[in-house]
């Protein structure tokens, strides 16, 4: 096995979902909704892999279809050189312990019944077979990396605070001791002086268990400071990919450059200049033929409109989906 | 009067049980003609009930327990605080408008566009013929640049986007020519993209139309876009105020100073981001002395016993801190 094989840990391959539109009595299907359309990617071990874009446009089911949260259409899934869209329901639950995933909201992802112990300890009673002793000392254990203290196990989710309950979420994701989790959008609902201490929070535990992180965010500026390579994504496809600090400095897609200019700057004296894109993003459930771009594209030509372009590599680790490039 | 708005001594309480509880204290605002004026905040700092206040739209058991609100109107001037309902909706949607945060849930969503924009017109107007309404909606809906305004106009709220529905919304708020407007958080659901078209739109606005703006957001970002002064609160309290280069470039209050280093250390190079410690308190739970004292770096022991006055630390830019000034809140 070559280097850069052992290296990989996740390989996404064309993946594609597809959610049917029902109409009418019979709830005959009339329709699909085109959420993921043919997306492909790798995440190396230990690595920050961010998913980029704007609402609707498949990030969150991309996400949530790696780890068959969602069933995917089509395409394949490989952890550890092993295709997940071929295990059954059993083998899968199985795999569960070795890739978690961290939701947007800790305000609906928490079961307001459960106290901290039960919540952190329902995940290690499901996955494997500890005596109380080991379960507290894993529990005590994953509480400290928190930043939170034993006397806090007897509580329920009401009586903390939107970042604390983020950081219950994250420590039942990860004391399972995970190689592999999806965060998606994990700070989006927290204020702006809490968001810091739980992105700090996750950038710490990253580093100190050797985790791979599938990173979901619309925040771009979030999105570079955290992943180390980075996948844009408009209408269900990947639009560009590569190494961050590459895209966001030498951004080639024209949406990707829309969507990097139209980031707000923070100084009133240097006003950004911004790319305006006119109108809406297109209805997923009838996406433009051709580019899914083209209907907002200010360099679009025939080809665009006809022909759906591939990623390509365009430098050494950067791939972009665009004829004019 | 100088100002096309003027807010002195703002109090806001609310009822917790049978206990008064202090959500806004001691706010003074003053909204220059053709200006544009951000107010900025985290969650809970009283930012959005200081504009409804504004426009009597506290929801009870909310309410303005000492105060004024002096408004001047193109022919007259008045303490909107001390109006009847009737009189106050003469000057709702006509002298001074509102967007409100969320377009998916402002709009009614058994009506078409049409008619909503209709009731703001003929409210204001009753004497206006089908035909002149029908003008107008279509020359707003132009304005915010809607694609096929015809269309739009006979659609209902959903079967148009977050973004179309937000530029309907500043449409209706536009349509009577208001002096004032008051944006809530107008494009915190918006997508950045889509965030660039209104804050453009609301920009051009401002300059063809003389209206004044005050944009209620937590993003620095979109002040430093678009606003040309900017109050910063915290905890029901206004803790520095100043134009928008001294606000971002001679940074006085601690929060303040914090608010801007976590968003900006997102592009730099340090990995580790910088953090305000604890947590913003909770409506109403204040100490007597600074309310910021215990999650600031700088905290002295007085800061925790005594609450520092908003006082000038160079001509236009206030602050709230004992760094700057020895005088404490009487």
């Amino acid at each position: 096995m070559s280097g850069q094989n052992r290296d990989l840990l996740l390989d996404v391959r064309h993946l594609q979902v597809y959610f049917p539109i029902r109409r009418g009595l019979m709830k005959k299907v009339v329709g699909h909704v085109h959420a993921v359309e043919d997306v492909s990617f790798t995440v190396r071990r230990k690595e920050v892999f961010a998913l980029v874009g704007e609402s609707g446009c498949g990030k969150s089911t991309t996400g949530s279809a790696i780890l068959r949260l969602i069933e995917p259409t089509g395409g394949q899934v490989f952890f550890n050189g092993e295709n997940l869209s071929a295990l059954s329901e059993e083998q899968l639950r199985l795999k569960r312990r070795d890739m978690q995933f961290i939701f947007q909201n800790p305000y609906a992802s928490l079961n307001p019944r459960m106290n901290v112990w039960q919540l952190l300890s329902e995940p290690l009673r499901v996955h494997f077979d500890l005596s109380q002793e080991e379960l507290r000392a894993r529990v005590g254990e994953m509480l400290t990396l928190i930043g939170m203290t034993p006397d806090q196990l007897e509580r329920y989710p009401h009586q903390f605070s939107g970042g604390q309950k983020q950081r219950i979420s994250i420590a039942r994701a990860l004391i399972t001791h995970p190689s592999f989790v999806v965060a998606d959008e994990p700070v989006s609902a927290l204020d702006v002086s809490i968001q810091a201490q739980i992105l700090n929070l996750m950038m710490e535990l990253q580093q100190e268990m050797e985790l791979s992180l599938v990173f979901i965010s619309h925040d771009l500026n979030v999105v570079r400071h955290l992943s180390n390579r980075v996948g844009v994504m408009y209408l269900g496809s990947l639009m560009e990919t590569g190494n961050t600090e590459d895209v966001y400095r030498h951004p080639v897609h024209p949406y990707t450059q829309a969507l990097l200019s139209a980031v707000p700057s923070h100084d009133p004296l240097h006003k950004s200049k911004h790319i305006i894109l006119e109108g809406d993003v297109p209805n997923p459930a009838d996406p433009p033929s051709g580019c899914p771009f083209h209907t907002r594209c200010a360099r679009c030509t025939a080809r665009c409109r006809e022909e759906r372009p591939e990623l390509r590599e365009i430098a050494p680790d950067h791939f972009a989906a665009c004829h004019q490039v | 009067m100088k100002n096309l708005l003027e807010i002195r001594n703002l109090k806001i309480t609310t009822l917790r049980g049978r206990e008064t509880v202090h959500l806004l204290n001691q706010v003074d605002l003053d909204i220059r003609k053709k200006c544009s004026f951000g107010i900025v905040g985290e969650s809970g700092c009283g930012k959005s009930i200081t504009a409804n206040a504004v426009l009597g739209l506290l929801p009870y058991p909310l309410r303005v327990s000492e105060g004024s609100i002096r408004y001047e109107s193109k022919n007259d001037e008045m303490d909107l605080l001390s109006l009847d309902a009737k009189a106050l909706r003469a000057v709702r949607g006509r002298e001074i408008s509102m967007i409100f945060q969320e377009p998916m849930t402002s709009l009614d969503p058994i009506f078409t566009v049409e008619m909503q924009m209709f009731e703001a017109l003929s409210f204001h107007h009753p004497e206006m013929s089908r035909s002149a309404m029908r003008e107008r909606a279509l020359e707003m809906l132009h304005r915010v640049n809607i694609p096929r305004p015809e269309q739009t106009l006979a659609s209902y709220p959903h079967q148009l986007s977050g973004g179309q529905l937000q530029r309907i919304m500043i449409a209706i708020a536009l349509i009577n020519d208001p002096r004032l407007l008051l944006a809530d958080e107008p494009t915190t659901a918006l997508d950045v993209t889509i965030q660039a078209q209104i804050l453009r739109l609301m920009n051009d606005l401002k300059e063809q139309n003389d209206t004044s703006i005050v944009m209620i957001t937590h993003d620095l970002g979109v002040i430093a876009e678009t606003c040309e002064e900017v109050a910063v609160f915290y905890a029901g309290q206004i803790v520095e105020q100043a134009d928008v280069a001294a606000i971002f470039h001679e940074t006085a209050h601690p929060y303040t100073h914090g608010l801007l280093q976590a968003v900006t250390s997102l592009g730099g190079a340090e990995r580790k981001l910088y953090t305000i410690p604890g947590i913003v308190p909770p409506g109403g739970q204040w100490s007597r002395g600074c309310r910021f004292a215990d999650r600031c770096s700088r905290c002295m022991e007085k800061c925790k016993e005594m609450m520092p006055a908003l006082t000038e630390v160079s001509p236009g830019h206030r602050c709230r801190c004992f760094l700057h000034s020895e005088e404490a809140e009487s």
